[in-house]
């Protein structure tokens, strides 16, 4: 494989509509900003990735739209994998460099949840149709039942979760792409409507309308673009059971653990905590950061509860997580997996809204499909990280 | 200003529920609930399904399992979502005795407007009873709700 650098970043303004655009009017500002931003013209894009999920569109092949936006006559894919198709999008494109089949390439993923009425009852086709779908499952109970049984094990408190809420809440307000922007404390997450139980309104991610686009360069051609470029120190992606019930114990994430060990060997992170700078992870509720922390291993089993209480995820904290806002602020679901592999890769370049310090090296992480898939990037300012 | 246009997704679908699946709910109408066993890993299965999605295997021998278990875990909604049941609603996972996995389900038969009180009824670990429908047409909503065994 040939080392890859992300030499590129674009995202829109993410709102709850983004009425003064159409579909492939906001692919086409993602792209361009991007293109700005690596100094390229769409003529240096040789090929493109795209990620999107139709039904929280309404559209059946949004690509055949989008792909009017500096696509035609390139070659092109369509990724869809639930919540991580933005990683998984950013995925392809790396893995079409880094083979040699292309030089340049775009991943680019545009969704607009926010023009979906109710994303629920689209979340709720994601389970089984003959067993499970008349439950009521949906995105939020399946996350609310991994807080019950976390609450259970390990003490997890209503308040040690709000303080997650208040961190990404505190860090949207520095990034003027974020879409919920709200000043708020603990009390004010502990006092709003209970969505499902133990998830309060403040806990769970807003639909949002955006886009957002990464390119990818080959070393050589990394170089020339920029001098701060992000390089892919390793990547994995992972898959679990299709039934929430197959699943052993939902107060441990084992399948992302498997593929953050998977993950950490290829680069050799011998300690994710010392190793890893600042993290970009798919949250979409406040659970979910604790969970991952854990599993990732920034956490021991039942201790991620403490860390956002005690400020370790906060900017000045050991271990900043989401200082984009992340997806609790900003949740347009296609294409949030590809804006926290775009957060991590400013943060590497130094050019993050809500920079942290001396980043040497960030982890971007995607989950989707009712808890089934995991997708994990690791970048760096350094071509490897050991040697 | 720019203008809105509303349009709408309205396909019906008939899902096939496989041989399997169509023996699961032949058995619901006698208020049995039956799985399968992998040769492989002896996890007994439930929802039954012609393979196992960790082995890679036929799965060989049908086993009843009772309509009794233990909660997983539980939720409580509280919101109004579009075509889902009208709240409170209570989703949960139940692991009946005898199978290897849960099942997600409806907990009820008790007062769902205290979610603190709701989850300490239906706390990890508390023993279930599926409440059948009277009058069964072997689907999934025959079992209507898993209750408190002590109430
Ligand atoms: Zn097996």
């Amino acid at each position: 494989m040939r080392r890859v650098a992300v030499v590129g970043v674009g995202q829109t303004k993410f709102r709850t509509r983004r009425d003064d655009k159409t579909h492939p009017e906001l692919t086409y500002e993602a792209m361009n900003k991007a293109l700005e931003h690596a100094g390229l013209d769409i003529k240096d894009i040789q090929a493109i990735a795209y990620g999107t999920m139709d039904p929280f569109d309404g559209i059946y092949l949004p690509e055949r739209w989008d792909v009017t936006s500096g696509g035609i006559g390139k070659p092109f894919m369509k990724i869809s994998t639930g919540g991580t198709t933005g990683m998984t999008t950013g995925l392809a494109a790396y893995e079409h460099v880094a083979s040699g089949v292309f030089d340049i390439v775009m991943a680019v993923c545009t969704q607009r949840v926010g023009e979906c009425v109710d994303a629920q009852p689209v979340l709720n086709t994601a389970v089984c149709p003959i067993y499970e779908r008349y439950s009521g499952a949906g995105a939020i109970s399946v996350a609310a039942i991994q807080a019950t049984v976390h609450m259970h094990k390990y003490g997890t408190t209503e308040e040690d979760l709000a303080w997650v809420s208040v961190k990404d809440h505190k860090n949207a307000l520095k990034n003027p792409n974020a879409h919920i922007k709200l000043d708020i404390g603990v009390e004010e997450v502990l006092n709003s409507p209970m969505v499902s139980s133990p998830l309060k309104l403040l806990e769970c991610c807003p639909r949002s309308d955006g886009a957002v686009a990464v390119i990818f360069a080959s070393e050589e051609v990394a170089k020339k673009i920029r001098d701060n470029p992000a390089w892919v120190i390793a990547e994995t992606t992972i898959s679990d059971d299709y039934y929430t019930g197959d699943r052993p114990d939902l107060s441990y994430w084992d399948t992302l653990a498997i593929a953050g060990r998977r993950l950490y060997r290829f680069a050799g992170v011998d300690d994710p905590k010392k190793d890893i700078d600042v993290a970009e992870l798919y949250s979409p509720f406040t659970i979910q950061e604790v969970l991952e922390l854990e599993a990732l291993g920034f956490a021991k089993k039942g201790e991620g509860k403490d860390m956002a209480r005690e400020g370790v995820t906060f900017v000045d904290g050991d271990m900043p997580t989401n200082p984009s806002g992340g997806v609790l602020c900003t949740n347009p679901i296609g294409a949030t997996g590809l804006v926290r592999l775009a957060e991590a890769s400013l943060q590497i370049m130094g050019e993050a809204s809500n920079q942290i310090d001396n980043v040497e090296v960030s982890l971007a992480h995607a989950w989707g499909g009712t808890l089934q898939f995991h997708t994990l990037m690791l970048l760096s300012s350094k071509k490897k990280l050991k040697g | 200003m720019v203008l809105k246009f509303e349009t709408k997704w309205e396909i019906p679908y008939v899902h096939s529920a496989g041989e399997h699946g169509t023996k699961f709910f032949e058995a619901l109408k006698d208020k049995k609930i039956m799985g399968v066993k992998c040769p492989e890993c002896g996890r007994v299965l439930v929802p039954p399904r012609a393979f196992c999605e960790r082995c890679f295997v036929d799965t060989t021998d049908w086993v009843e399992v009772s309509d009794e278990g233990e909660v997983v875990t539980v939720t409580v909604t509280y919101i109004k979502f579009t075509g889902l049941p009208d709240p409170p609603y209570a989703t949960g996972i139940v692991k009946l005795d005898g199978a290897d996995t849960g099942m997600l389900c409806l907990l009820g038969g008790i007062d769902l407007s205290d979610w603190k009180k709701v989850h300490e009824t239906f706390k990890p670990g508390a023993k279930v009873k599926a409440v059948w429908k009277e009058e069964r047409e072997g689907k999934i909503t025959d079992i209507l709700y898993f209750e408190p065994v002590e109430k």
